[in-house]
């Protein structure tokens, strides 16, 4: 394998690396009145890289000829399938953060500080090689690049003691799940003797020493850390609640993708032949994941704690996909990881027009009440939005569930299916009350401000996806996530 | 009418007319609603003067490749026929109903209602269980923002019951729809109707289904959400949620449960008989001390709705056309009950049955009408529930006496309190001034329970109308219960046919062939 083929499959990364590094000295030059134009071309940049996936995507790649770097890297489809969800939630993210950065607030000066774009693009650089990593060095490599950013970016409002407060948290304790992650990875090098995952598979196969399944579960925990799943999950609200919404949005979607492909990875592939290892501690996560996210946001009313919580119920639904630990299931989990970037984005784009006539953002129910009248489209986009998150029908949220639960029926987990779907109940619950505050409520008419048009497009794109025109899209990314499944369980 | 896809276009309109009551004033609003709701009777009818009667089991049938996993298709048979006929005639009475009665946010309250009949065109036109699935449920969301936005003052605790008391039914059948269709291998309603599952896993999924359809039904005791909803609804909402909502649990049972697993659908019958009876009989009395109208009829529903359920589990023909004109019955008496309790409450706005009395005298083709629809509800010969229990019971009578017994007490009660409402709201003297100033019925009034009074008559004095076009399909559906029909402990014995004709002169001869029912 020659260098060529190699860095013809990293295509992507290679541009996000030069295009991050030029914009960073555009940004060292030009300061903070370059950030849209640096904006800007970090979304197409984004855009341009995915462009490049969309080969590979339609016709499936796998196997062999999809290894760079001897077997460092992996750029099979199911990573594509990952990185193009990335690219896209991280366009949305960085569209809408111009507007939310011009108005100024808790003592910082209003403006988008030119480095926001480049952080963003350099997560997406981690992300990308987090989702194509084949090598424990690669994962942790992509992933610490991915983390490094995002703490930044959570205190980019470096003079809010709330973003400060996030990124503090969340550097905490992200380098403590990283730490964790490390140790694990360090006892299946020692049991297996490589950190390539093909060889780590193959060292593990047969009866599972003590060590081994340590190592097993510290990755298993580190990783549940990243994809705040339950009993992880605690820094999640404190860091969605605290970072700037954008940002919040950015967190809720791309390196959630990330870090579900790379949990999704790492369970299938390398812990491929132990699967009665994690299928039970994969199985009570998404349980735990579910009830904790759902009730756990009955009480909240900060709207952005809420639908943090939401993000664990989430996730948990993600995580019974990977439990069946079969095609059907791991497809399922692409399907849905689409249909929540595509619900959080929308939610959290809605969130940020939430402005009183001053600008200020509104976080808390208090503030929407009888919203439907003031702000109709707003309130419609979204009722249907949480309607969607809670999986009512007609609207794509059902669609997500549907396959999931599908999934898990088929693969003869059928007790388990209808625990978990009893427990979507229970989170149906706080959505409709989304939908009463800003429905049955008397209205207070706090919110009056005018929404930037990169909003208003964003939360309309969001809202057709989810809507019942969503479901014609349904038969090409169900094809994009069997090709993306199919490559995952290629090896074996 | 081949090929062409009249069921996607009776869907279609008033989709686009709700899309089109977003964008639209007020009044605008409730003539596009109206009118909408309008072409799609005039569409139901069509669809019902070309069914063609004893021709296939389904027909105008459509079916697209749209989705991943389930596909667009779309069919009918009579029973289905006949619900949606129920549903596109009771639309534009229920746009009529709220003409005035709603002031606030027309438009979207018009647009929820359209939904609505999209919605429930749908559930009884989808040939594919998924597709099924997803109209059933998604008409949550409509209802929802009907009680929660326009409903009374408790409307925000009715809401959510209603909500999440019915979305928990419905998940647990989810599941079981996934375990059919992966050991079926199709989600085709016509084949998994024909499809044998093991006897073990029937009982699991058809208590599945049970728990869904049993909480729309509504069956005692998961029937507490259905008065709460009722009361807080607007009347309009009533008359939908009563009408046809309560519905899709029979034809659930009917549908589903029957036919894809008549095994379990025998072995747990005594289940549906207990729960049907106790609904009967202690419903019946709990309605009896209402104060407020509405929850009266509401409870009236649940015992209603029993008679049905233990119609459908008589597994033969009588019960089951019974069962089935009790529900066509039902949907228009009840409805029609909530519209004469909406046109008094628009007047006095209280459903305090002591704030009325006397109104024969101050409103008397009100009473009339009133009247009419209270003696149908008990089941007057000559009314449509006289045809509907009375075949009902027949059926329950074959299988178990007892239960046919407790049954009919239903029916006495029944008439003890309609009657007791309707001698305290329409005689007895006028003790309230203002009551007694209410004016009679106008115009759009008499429009709204004129159409209904005369179907209530055509369908209790020539009921061959509505059974028609559902004979083939409920024999087809009992041949297919025959073998696990239970034996019933009635022991009829077909008596020889009386050579001379019943009004014959008589010669001295002593009741042979009587008894048969």
């Amino acid at each position: 394998m020659d260098y060529a083929t190699s860095f013809a499959l990293i295509a992507p990364e290679l541009l996000l690396t030069a295009s991050g590094l030029i914009l960073l000295l555009v940004a060292a030059f030009g300061g903070d009145k370059m950030a849209r134009p640096i904006a800007i071309l970090a979304a197409a940049t984004l855009f341009g890289a995915g462009f490049m996936l969309v080969p590979g995507l339609h016709s499936g790649v796998m196997g062999l000829d999809t290894y760079a770097f001897g077997t460092l890297m992996r750029a099979d489809a199911f990573a594509l399938f990952a990185k193009a969800m990335i690219y896209l939630a991280a366009i949305g993210c960085l569209m809408i953060a111009p507007a939310y950065f011009a108005t100024a607030s808790n003592g910082n000066e209003s403006g988008m500080r030119a480095e926001y774009p480049i952080l963003v693009l350099f997560a997406v650089l981690g992300m990308s090689i987090m989702v194509s990593a084949s090598d424990f060095m690669t994962l942790y490599l992509g992933l610490e690049l991915n983390s490094l950013a995002a703490y930044v970016l959570a205190s980019v409002l470096r003079n809010d003691g709330r973003s400060s407060e996030a990124g503090l948290k969340y550097f905490v304790l992200g380098a403590l799940a990283s730490g964790i992650l490390l140790y694990g990875m360090s006892l299946l090098y020692g049991f297996s003797g490589s950190t390539e995952f093909g060889a780590v598979r193959a060292g593990l196969s047969g009866e599972l020493a003590t060590g081994a399944l340590f190592g097993l579960v510290f990755v298993l925990a580190g990783l549940a850390f990243k994809i705040a799943a339950v009993p992880f999950h605690m820094w999640t609200p404190d860091v969605y609640e605290g970072a700037p919404t954008p940002v919040t949005a950015f967190f809720a979607t791309a390196p959630k993708v990330a870090a579900v492909a790379l949990t999704a990875r790492v369970t299938l592939e390398v812990f491929g032949e132990q699967s009665d290892a994690w299928r039970q501690i994969v199985m009570f996560v998404a349980l735990a994941s579910i009830i904790v996210g759902a009730l756990g946001a009955i009480g909240q009313n900060n709207l952005k704690r809420l639908l943090a919580y939401s993000s664990i119920n989430n996730v948990g639904f993600i995580l019974l996909g990977l439990a069946v630990a079969n095609t059907a299931g791991a497809s399922a989990m692409m399907v849905y990881l689409f249909i929540y970037v595509a619900m959080s984005l929308g939610s959290f784009v809605a969130l940020l027009m939430l402005r009183g006539e001053d600008g200020a953002l509104f976080e808390t129910f208090d503030d929407i009440k009888g919203l439907a009248t003031t702000q109709p489209v707003i309130a419609w986009c979204l009722a249907a939005l949480m309607f969607s998150l809670a999986g009512i029908p007609p609207l794509l949220g059902f669609y997500g569930k549907f396959v999931i639960f599908q999934a898990t029926v088929e693969a003869g987990l059928v007790a388990f299916g209808a625990i978990a779907i009893a427990a979507s109940v229970i989170g149906a619950f706080y959505y409709i009350k989304f939908v009463k505050v800003m429905f049955f409520d008397d209205e207070v008419g706090l919110v009056k401000g005018k929404s930037d048009l990169s909003h208003w497009v964003l939360l309309i794109i969001t809202t057709l996806i989810i809507s019942p025109l969503g479901y014609l899209l349904t038969p090409s990314i169900t094809d994009l996530a069997n090709k993306a499944a199919e490559a995952l369980f290629l090896v074996g | 009418m081949d090929g062409f896809p009249i069921l996607s276009l009776m869907m279609l309109v008033p989709l686009a007319a709700g899309i089109g009551c977003f964008f639209v004033g007020a009044n605008a609003a409730r003539w596009l609603a109206l009118i909408g709701t309008l072409i799609t009777f005039v569409l139901g009818v069509l669809l019902w003067a070309n069914y063609e009667i004893g021709g296939p089991q389904w027909q105008f049938t459509e079916s697209a490749e749209l989705f991943a996993g389930f596909k667009y298709a779309l069919g009918i048979d009579g029973i289905a026929l006949m619900l949606i006929m129920l549903s596109v005639f009771l639309m534009p009475i229920c746009i009529m109903a709220s003409w005035t009665a709603i002031q606030k946010r027309v438009g979207e309250y018009m647009a929820a209602f359209l939904f609505m009949e999209v919605l429930m065109i749908g559930v009884f036109a989808a040939q594919d269980l998924f597709l099924f699935y997803i109209f059933f449920e998604a008409g949550l969301i409509p209802m929802y923002l009907i009680i929660g936005v326009w409903g009374g003052d408790n409307r925000i605790y009715a809401s959510y019951k209603f909500f999440l008391y019915t979305l928990l039914g419905s998940v647990l059948m989810l599941i079981a729809m996934f375990w059919m269709v992966a050991e079926a291998g199709t989600s085709d309603i016509p084949t998994l109707m024909q499809y044998d599952f093991p006897v073990g896993a029937q009982t699991w999924l058809w208590l599945a289904f049970f728990a869904s359809f049993a909480v729309k039904m509504p069956m005692w005791p998961v029937h507490t959400w259905l008065p709460d909803a009722h009361v807080q609804a607007p009347t309009a909402g009533s008359v939908i949620l009563a009408g046809v909502l309560l519905k899709l649990g029979g034809y659930g049972f009917i549908r589903f449960s029957l036919p894809m697993f008549p095994d379990a659908s025998a072995q747990l019958a005594w289940l549906v008989f207990a729960l049907s009876m106790v609904a009967v009989v202690y419903t019946s009395l709990v309605a009896l001390v209402q104060h407020d109208m509405k929850k009266l009829i509401a409870y009236s529903s649940v015992a209603h709705m029993a008679i049905v359920t233990v119609g459908l589990f008589a597994f033969n023909i009588q019960g089951l056309e019974g069962a089935m004109i009790v529900m066509l019955s039902h949907g228009l008496v009840s409805g029609a009950l909530f519209l004469s309790v909406g046109v008094i409450y628009d007047r006095l706005h209280t459903r305090e049955i002591d704030r009325y009395g006397g109104l024969s005298i101050n409103m008397p083709y009100y009473a009339l009408f009133f009247l009419l629809f209270t003696m149908a509800s008990i089941g007057l010969p000559g009314t449509s529930g006289f045809v509907g229990e009375f075949l009902s019971l027949a059926g329950i009578y074959q299988v178990s006496t007892w239960v046919a017994l407790i049954c009919t007490t239903g029916i006495i009660l029944g008439a003890c309190y309609m009657l007791y409402l309707y001698r305290r709201v329409a005689f007895g003297d006028q003790k309230n001034a203002d009551a007694a100033a209410m004016l009679d019925l106008d115009k759009r009034e008499w429009a709204m329970l004129a159409p209904i009074a005369a179907v209530v008559l055509w369908m209790g004095v020539y009921p061959e109308s509505f059974l028609a076009p559902m004979r083939a399909d409920i024999a087809t559906l009992d041949a297919r219960l025959a073998s696990a029909a239970p034996e019933g402990d009635s022991q009829l014995q077909a008596g020889p046919p009386r050579e001379a004709a019943a009004n014959a002169v008589p010669e001295p001869e002593h009741g042979e062939g009587e008894g048969a029912h």
